[in-house]
């Protein structure tokens, strides 16, 4: 099965990689999160943290309880026992969004690049719904695929050194809301006035790793009745 | 209350723990000391728990007034400490009294100093640390820096050996740093000619440094592969965006990115990067995970041995 190949490499003095193959797809994202429960299972106490992602797991331990050739030798025979099978989608959650070139800044530079109009480029984000794939980067920060093809932009060059939080951005054909003001490098196409990551609600994010997420465009009033704020417009 | 009342926070003044762990799949940052080493050896010296939360002050200027008879030892960057206007010794644990004001001044040498005291403060736990990470608003008190007038509770300590940690064993702070990398990632794919040019040139620490990460500039290098799908990203991990110039991630960095990484610099050189100035010449030297993990059991080995010899004054 071409699905089950895997590869693991270091990343750090005390870091794996666990890698599949490179792309964007819910077995894959299945074969993450199966891959996950085996490694807690087989590092137990020697495991610090894991980071999940599209296709690939970052393995960190502990480099003064085991070693790396300690702990891939335990995972190349604990990960013998993943199995391909279906993904399972959980809820649907819709997302609103202010999309203008007030509050996207890079709508106008993806319409020029792509040869379509601002309208064009909205309808389009809106036009799928996303999986989730990964949270990371931030906390609450939804990696969502996979966007229209017409809409894939790369990062840009030199990152921003503040994107605003609720900032719905692109980058390749990935999608997400900004949870709180970091720096970032990707497009930023709208303004999202739902909290992506609150601390003191329960559950803390509204979305979970395969959910599926909607967007929807709102006006800029509906979006300040619900709380959001644009930067910068000091009122 | 017992405890502490900041009356100035400084430049930037942090709860810190060692940090956040098994919170990554809800993307929370680790956090914790961005000099490790200087932190822990603050909490040694008190004789506290290895994870007590402590302060790391940036630059400088703390001031705090003691509500409660404790003691207290600062360590790391190079900075005057005062309790109630007299000069005292870093490095060295400090008897302070109801109503003494404690005072950090501005470095001098490196950029961080840790203030302990004896048991640490006592403040509730998030997510399973007290890691102040401001981007996050998580940890601390209420997510925040310290702020005049916050108070931090912490116990009435009466009586403590008085221990101090000879010159020759403090943190060093040269004007050069070498780097310890270990290969990883995306290393492949950055062909033989970028990976010398790496490791040849010098880079210059540029005032875009902070505790999420610190920009180098210097010899522009390229990655053949640009398109990645986002992946975990480790402490000290060194990615290249589009503009060739390497930032050395840290404490708060992110937990997953899209930008190619070429390894990761051992931790033990990481919390040495943190304390350096803009302007601070970095080099690169790769090493293999063998030495990485030999490295690090000896500074495990080297601190063990030195906490038995400590100086009790």
């Amino acid at each position: 099965m071409s699905l089950l190949h895997f590869q693991l490499t270091p990343a750090g003095e005390n870091a794996l990689m666990l890698y599949f193959d490179q792309r964007i797809d819910p077995q894959i994202s299945a074969l993450v999160q199966q891959a996950c429960v085996l490694i807690r299972n087989e590092l137990t106490d020697d495991l610090i943290d894991l980071l999940p992602s599209y296709a690939s797991v970052l393995i960190l331990f502990n480099p003064l309880s085991t070693d790396l050739h300690r702990v891939s030798a335990q995972l190349q025979h604990s990960l013998k026992h993943l199995q391909s099978g279906n993904s399972q989608t959980g809820n649907t959650i819709e997302l609103p969004v202010y999309y203008s070139e007030e509050s996207g800044p890079d709508l106008a530079l993806i319409a020029k690049t792509k040869n379509i109009s601002i309208t064009e480029v909205i309808q389009r984000h809106q036009a799928l719904s996303y999986r989730v794939y990964a949270i990371g980067f931030a906390p609450g920060f939804a990696y969502l695929g996979e966007v229209d093809p017409l809409l894939q932009m790369p990062r840009l060059a030199t990152p921003r050194a503040k994107v605003p939080r609720g900032a719905v951005a692109i980058a390749d054909r990935q999608t997400a809301v900004y949870p709180a003001q970091s720096p970032g490098g990707w497009n930023l196409i709208g303004l999202c006035p739902t909290r992506m990551f609150n601390p003191d609600s329960t559950p803390v994010m509204p979305v979970a790793v395969g959910d599926e997420v909607r967007f929807v465009a709102i006006d800029k009033a509906e979006f300040l009745r619900l709380g959001g704020e644009i930067p910068g417009d000091e009122r | 209350m017992s405890g502490f009342t900041v009356i100035a926070p400084g430049v930037l003044s942090l709860l810190q723990d060692n940090g956040r762990f098994s919170q990554g799949a809800l993307g929370l940052t680790s956090g914790g000391p961005m000099d490790a080493p200087s932190a822990q050896w603050a909490n040694l010296l008190l004789g506290n728990q290895h994870n007590a939360t402590l302060i790391e002050c940036s630059v400088g200027g703390l001031q705090m007034r003691a509500e409660t008879n404790s003691y207290i030892a600062v360590t790391g960057a190079t900075l005057p400490l005062s309790i109630n206007g007299n000069t005292a010794e870093l490095w060295t644990v400090h008897k302070i009294r109801q109503g003494d004001v404690i005072e950090l001044g501005m470095v001098s040498k490196g950029l961080r100093a840790y203030l302990a005291v004896a048991g640490g403060f006592n403040v509730a736990p998030q997510f399973g640390s007290t890691a102040t990470v401001l981007r996050e608003g998580i940890g601390g008190l209420n997510g925040n820096k310290l702020q005049p007038g916050d108070s931090l509770p912490a116990a009435t300590v009466n009586s403590l050996p008085r221990r101090h940690l000879p010159v020759h064993h403090q943190v060093q702070f040269n004007r050069t740093l070498t780097l310890r990398l270990v290969e990883g990632y995306q290393a492949q794919s950055f062909n033989s000619t970028e990976r010398q040019r790496f490791y040849l040139h010098s880079y210059t620490v540029t005032p875009q440094a902070d505790r999420m990460g610190y920009k180098l500039s210097g010899s522009a290098i390229r990655c053949q592969q640009t398109q990645l799908l986002s992946e975990g990203i480790c402490y000290g991990a060194v990615q290249i965006p589009p503009d060739g110039q390497p930032i050395v991630l840290l404490n708060d960095r992110q937990t997953l990115g899209g930008y190619p990484k070429i390894g990761s610099v051992l931790s033990l050189d990481c919390a040495l990067l943190a304390q350096a100035a803009a302007g601070t010449e970095v080099y690169f030297t790769p090493i293999s995970p063998e030495q990485a993990h030999n490295a690090l059991c000896l500074a495990k080995v080297r601190t063990d041995a030195l906490t038995s010899q400590m100086v009790n004054l």
